[in-house]
């Protein structure tokens, strides 16, 4: 058991390199590159989001082509500082050293179990680090935007824009 | 649906009959314009300044970051919503990412999206800006002349439905438990309650600066440039004027510089950019700042959240956003004791609930499929008033983007948590089967003794304790003398001779009231002594 003062400093150095290291893992990192009609998400950030997607929604059937597509969307709309800060944190969460190391998962994103992926969030989401609570928040945001932003979703929780729709242009 | 109603879209057909409005991003080459009065932002300071300015006689040019969407683009959905109209679509946090900030980006600014609400400044803010700031101007009787020809203008009126389900909870809670609570007026005409203010007003109803002093102001002859990032201000050579407004056109996607240049030289500055936008620009301008009081007392009426299940439908999606409030906790006196705060509900749609729910995974699930029956509350703190509640600080990051730094201090720590208990206990009392607050270590509650053990042990820190705002005041602040702050009591800047900050920048403390109508009437008084003092030839510094 690591004490808390150990615990601290592993998980400084590790929020110091999700700072630092991330902008020196983009330029080095070439599956970033958004393809297959993406404009924001690589391939590897792709089977990341995917991966992620059923366990943040709670629903191992949740469309993941359509959350892909809405994360993609939102996070192509961000003005560049958000997009960059973004852009670094799926760096690091697809580098080997960041998704063992940092993340806990030891298997690649596309391989890993679901608890495994659970417990990593719930370790970030009740970090004793903003850095890494504002981290979980900002994939959880986008997740959950890019799929209850899509009406696919709506019914499942009973909701329905109101008549008025219909009648608009 | 056979009958389809005829939706008027007075903008479109304005834009078809020959306002003057360019699009930036279409641009083909640098543009530079002449002006009597550059205005940055078209929200509720900028939309009130041009009618004003341009109706007595002016050449006024509009600058505005964001894209002119106008009723037919508004489809009540979030999706297009947020990355559309708002500021980092939707999701703009301080610089700890403690508090998310739901801010403007479009024409029409904030007005176009937000709920309806609307309050005079309350008499003790106004006798405290007296007293604490020798803000001798704002005595009420003066001011109430202000606030009624505001309220003239944007049609506010007592809400004659009743309130939606979701109010409808504030107000029974209240009345069970002997606390007062009473109607929201609202800045509607015709309204349809539909529920969707938030997503831009489909139906025109709204009289944001939209649909009001905008298009005003166009048929008049004002010139409107939208998709431009104003980047800064240039000066004379003996830094006491303002020379012209410099900005970037932004490309199609509205984020990115297309590369071509703006520049507007104005007789005028108005800078009504928002309380982090307008001391953005005069910090990337290095605008004279000698008792460095630019960008401080940045105040955000910090929110804090608490949801309840019902056994009936809500629906806290459909009808007026905000028809009932509560002042309980909002004591005239002392103001500078514990922070004071407000109970108000916002509205809940999927993408926004979603976001501030606690947890992830299978109980999250949950909690989104039993949204229909949900009702949520919010406090609403009273920040500025309190000796260790001096706000948050805009500062530059490395980009020379706007970052805005709010230390959540021990005191508002400690309303959070009255907070989250007062909306447990009216929920409860209004029937609640369970209280969530919104909190990542909360869980569902079933009773309210069960909510104070729950509540009174939950960790104070950010990212746990979700926290969220819509009201960002302060950063420019009026001042009786050049060492307190920014701009005078008229907005015009203690520096520079030639501008005007004319917007909720100009606060000194927050307002303790959901601010709009606040920020039309200080905006329209100042407006209104610039249009006066530029037309009759008086130096600015005269009067």
């Amino acid at each position: 058991m690591l004490s808390r003062r150990q615990f601290l400093s592993v998980a400084g150095t590790g929020a110091g390199v999700l700072i630092a290291g991330g902008w020196a893992l983009h330029r080095a990192w070439p599956d970033s590159t958004p393809r297959g009609g993406r404009r924001f998400l690589g391939d590897a950030d792709a089977v990341l989001i995917a991966a992620l997607a059923p366990v943040v929604i709670g629903f191992a059937g949740v469309d993941r082509a359509a959350v892909l597509r809405g994360f993609d969307l939102a996070a192509a709309g961000l003005p560049p500082g958000p997009q960059r800060q973004l852009r670094r944190l799926l760096d690091v969460l697809g580098s080997r050293w960041g998704r063992h190391g940092l993340a806990g998962v030891t298997l690649p994103w596309g391989e890993a179990a679901a608890s495994e992926i659970e417990a990593f969030l719930q370790r970030w989401r009740l970090g004793r680090l903003q850095l890494l609570r504002g981290a979980y928040q900002a994939l959880h945001a986008l997740i959950c935007a890019a799929w209850y932003g899509n009406p696919a979703s709506w019914e499942a929780l009973d909701y329905r824009q109101p008549p008025v729709m219909e009648w608009l242009p | 649906m056979s009958v389809h109603p005829h939706l008027p879209d007075p903008l479109a057909e304005g834009l078809a009959g020959g306002w003057r409005v360019i699009d930036a991003s279409a641009l083909g080459g640098d543009l530079e314009l002449n002006a009597d009065v550059a205005i940055v932002g078209t929200g509720a300071g900028g939309g009130i300044s041009a009618e004003i300015l341009t109706r007595a006689g002016l050449a006024v040019v509009l600058l505005e970051e964001g894209a002119f969407r106008t009723s037919r683009d508004f489809r009540l959905l979030e999706a297009q919503a947020y990355p559309d109209l708002y500021q980092e679509s939707a999701a703009r946090k301080t610089a700890d990412q403690g508090i998310t900030i739901l801010q403007g980006r479009t024409v029409g600014g904030s007005t176009t999206v937000n709920w309806t609400s609307c309050f005079r400044t309350p008499a003790s803010t106004l006798a405290w800006w007296r007293e604490q700031f020798g803000l001798s101007d704002f005595d009420e009787a003066s001011m109430a002349t202000w606030f009624e020809r505001a309220e003239a203008r944007v049609g506010v009126a007592d809400w004659a439905a009743p309130p939606n389900a979701n109010n409808a909870v504030l107000e029974r809670g209240c009345r069970a438990l002997g606390w007062p609570s009473a109607p929201i007026r609202r800045n509607v005409r015709a309204c349809w309650n539909l529920g969707y203010c938030g997503m831009g007003c489909a139906t025109n109803a709204k009289q944001s600066m939209l649909v009001t002093t905008l298009p005003a102001a166009l048929e008049a002859g004002a010139r409107l440039l939208t998709r431009v990032r104003v980047e800064r201000l240039s000066f004379n050579a003996t830094h006491d004027r303002v020379e012209a407004v410099e900005g970037v056109a932004l490309g199609s996607d509205g984020l990115r510089p297309s590369g071509y240049r703006v520049r507007v030289r104005a007789a005028h500055v108005v800078l009504a950019a928002g309380a982090i936008g307008t001391p953005a620009v005069l910090l990337r301008s290095a605008a004279p700042d000698p008792y460095q009081r630019l960008g401080r007392r940045t105040f955000l009426h910090p929110v804090a959240l608490s949801g309840a299940l019902f056994d009936n439908r809500i629906e806290a999606y459909n009808g007026a956003p905000q028809s009932v409030y509560c002042e309980h906790f909002m004591p005239a006196a002392p103001l500078d004791g514990a922070l004071g705060f407000k109970l108000e509900v916002p509205p809940v749609h999927p993408v926004i609930l979603s976001s501030v729910l606690s947890g992830f995974g299978v109980g999250h699930r949950r909690l989104m499929r039993a949204m229909p029956h949900l009702n949520v509350m919010l406090a609403l703190l009273r920040d500025g008033f309190h000796p260790d509640s001096e706000g948050g600080r805009v500062h530059l990051d490395s980009d020379g983007a706007a970052k805005l730094d709010y230390p959540v201090t021990d005191v508002v720590w400690e309303a959070v948590r009255r907070s989250w208990l007062a909306m447990a206990e009216v929920q409860f009392a209004a029937g609640a089967r369970a209280v969530l607050t919104v909190h990542e270590s909360a869980r569902l509650v079933h009773s309210w003794a069960e909510a104070r053990r729950l509540i009174g042990e939950l960790p104070l820190e950010a990212g746990l304790a979700r926290l969220v705002s819509a009201h960002v005041m302060g950063g420019a602040a009026m001042s009786r003398a050049d060492s307190g702050g920014v701009v005078d009591s008229l907005g015009r800047h203690w520096q520079l001779d030639n501008l005007s900050v004319i917007d909720g920048s100009v606060f000194p403390t927050s307002i303790g009231a959901n601010p709009q109508l606040s920020v039309y009437a200080f905006s329209m008084r100042a407006a209104d002594s610039l249009a006066r003092r530029l037309t009759y030839g008086q130096s600015d510094r005269e009067n």
